[in-house]
């Protein structure tokens, strides 16, 4: 049980306060400047918009989400099995790393064409491609550092009683990783969506299950604004889901030891 | 000394060890340990003590020399290092556990021996904390009960007390001494301090730095057992006194 202290209810209230001014300041500057609909929409037109078209929205939300929870999947399995490969030996690192690196700074939108090009019968597998190609980095990379950020000491030791490499994979590097491997897991969650919406953006409008960028772009087109904005911040709202889901994974496998969990005694 | 008797169990000849960075740590180590000593290696730091330590277990190559172990002693060392180099996402338990899960013991198997250890060092309360919710002392105690839970024959500690405030190292100095008492292990154990190796040691090695080098090889006489009323014995004065007087010459 945690008390509720002037600290926390700062905490909530703060931001509100924020939240409140700034869709007032929002409605003041739409109904006094007389902009209309199909430029800005008033904060009440796109929570009229919300409650309208929601249902439909949350259909394609689902689609995009779909996406990019295959696609954080996809990172973890071979993110992980990646990174484990990497530890195991030094030359394998240095040789393979390097197109990791590639991979990550390569635009998704300039590649998410040839991509869609590729397979283009089956649009979900290339939607995933390109949202996993995103989402794979982080994992790869932290959980790498991970692997190898193993104490020397520690090391040393299970090198003396005579450790096979599994078992010191097993019992020392994955545990040391694994606060690594979690704080990539949480940029990744975020990047999967962002990969699979930008994805969904190229793939362009077409049939009737599209994702949720599709329905932005055509709103935009139809110059239906509020549900554009509407669309948005289901997207947000499904962000910050992610993010959250992500962290309290986090708390529940290393809350009992790790560093950044643990009350400072002080 | 009735120990004296029978062959070393660890015999260093000729040992040098060079970094691949071109620091000199040990110049020519000749030294024999007879099964049951309990020998310091005291020195100040850089003088190579940690390095002999890791030779002897077998954790780093010698550049020169030979490191020579008693009959099937090897797989029969205990290692206990500066800091207490815990799991810290594993319980007390589990970590004194570790050497002989990677031995290949089942938990039930070894349950009882488990138990036996963290008794011995007073942490059979402490069997499910984590490593973060114990002191400094406490920690370092999981560290040696993880390395006697094997039965070794052979305990290399390396300035384990180090970090521990005074009251603390002096509790910790005492049940050392009990547990080699009933148990009988060998020690080498690495300090810094002339009234910790005094205290602990029926011989003492001096070594001096850059590079390392045996100095001086010293018995000590004190008779066992020994507990805290030593530590104001005009006998334990003297003979910190003169080992006191051999490092000062030797440095200046």
């Amino acid at each position: 049980m945690t008390a509720i202290t002037p600290e926390r209810v700062l905490r909530i209230a703060a931001p509100l306060g924020v939240g409140v001014l700034f869709l007032f300041g929002w409605h003041e500057l739409v109904t006094r400047l007389a902009i209309p609909p199909y430029v800005l929409p008033g904060p009440l037109l796109v929570a009229e918009a919300l409650w309208r078209d929601g249902p439909s929205l949350l259909g394609s939300l689902l689609i995009t989400l779909r996406v990019t929870l295959a696609a954080l999947a996809a990172a973890v399995i071979f993110g992980g099995a990646l990174a484990v490969l990497l530890s195991q030996s030094r030359l394998l690192e240095i040789s393979v790393f390097p197109y990791a690196v590639i991979l990550q700074v390569t635009p998704i939108v300039a590649i998410a064409p040839l991509i869609i090009i590729w397979c283009k019968d089956d649009v979900f597998l290339a939607l995933l491609i390109c949202a996993w190609i995103v989402a794979f980095f982080p994992i790869v990379a932290n959980t790498t550092l991970g692997l190898n950020s193993a104490d020397r000491n520690l090391v040393d030791l299970f090198r003396l009683y005579g450790a096979s490499r599994w078992q010191t994979l097993r019992y020392l590097r994955m545990p040391s990783a694994l606060p690594y491997f979690l704080a990539g897991l949480r940029i990744s969650g975020g990047l999967a969506l962002i990969g699979a919406v930008v994805a969904e953006f190229v793939a362009g409008t077409g049939g009737a299950n599209t994702g949720l960028a599709s329905r932005i772009v055509e709103s935009g087109y139809r110059l239906q604004i509020d549900r554009q904005f509407a669309a948005l911040i289901l997207l947000a709202a499904t962000g910050i889901a992610i993010f959250a889901a992500l962290s309290w994974l986090s708390r529940r496998l290393i809350g009992h030891w790790h560093e950044s969990a643990l009350p400072r005694q002080d | 000394m009735a120990e004296g008797a029978g062959a070393p169990i660890v015999a260093l000849s000729g040992l040098r060890k060079r970094f691949d960075r071109g620091v000199e740590a040990l110049a020519g180590i000749d030294l024999a340990v007879s099964s049951g000593a309990f020998l310091s290696v005291l020195g100040p730091s850089g003088c190579g003590k940690s390095t002999l330590l890791r030779l002897i277990a077998g954790l780093t190559p010698p550049s020169r020399g030979e490191v020579r172990l008693g009959d099937d002693l090897w797989r029969r060392i205990g290692f206990v290092f500066q800091e207490p180099t815990l799991m810290p996402w594993a319980t007390v338990w589990d970590n004194v556990y570790l050497p002989l899960r990677l031995a290949g013991h089942s938990r039930a198997a070894v349950a009882g021996r488990i138990a036996a250890t963290l008794a011995s060092l007073g942490l059979g309360e402490f069997e499910q904390a984590y490593p973060h919710q114990l002191s400094g002392g406490m920690r370092m105690r999981v560290s040696i009960a993880r390395a006697l839970v094997t039965e070794p024959r052979l305990l290399l500690l390396d300035e384990p007390f180090a970090a521990l405030d005074e009251f603390t190292r002096f509790k910790l100095n005492e049940d050392l001494l009990r547990l080699w008492q009933q148990q009988r292990w060998t020690v080498i154990f690495v300090t810094h301090s002339v009234f910790e190796a005094v205290f602990l040691s029926n011989r003492i090695v001096l070594m001096t730095p850059r590079p390392g080098r045996i100095l001086a090889d010293l018995a000590i006489d004190l008779p066992y057992p020994r507990d805290s009323a030593l530590r104001t014995a005009p006998d334990y004065a003297d003979q910190c006194r003169r080992l006191s007087q051999r490092l000062n010459e030797a440095m200046a």
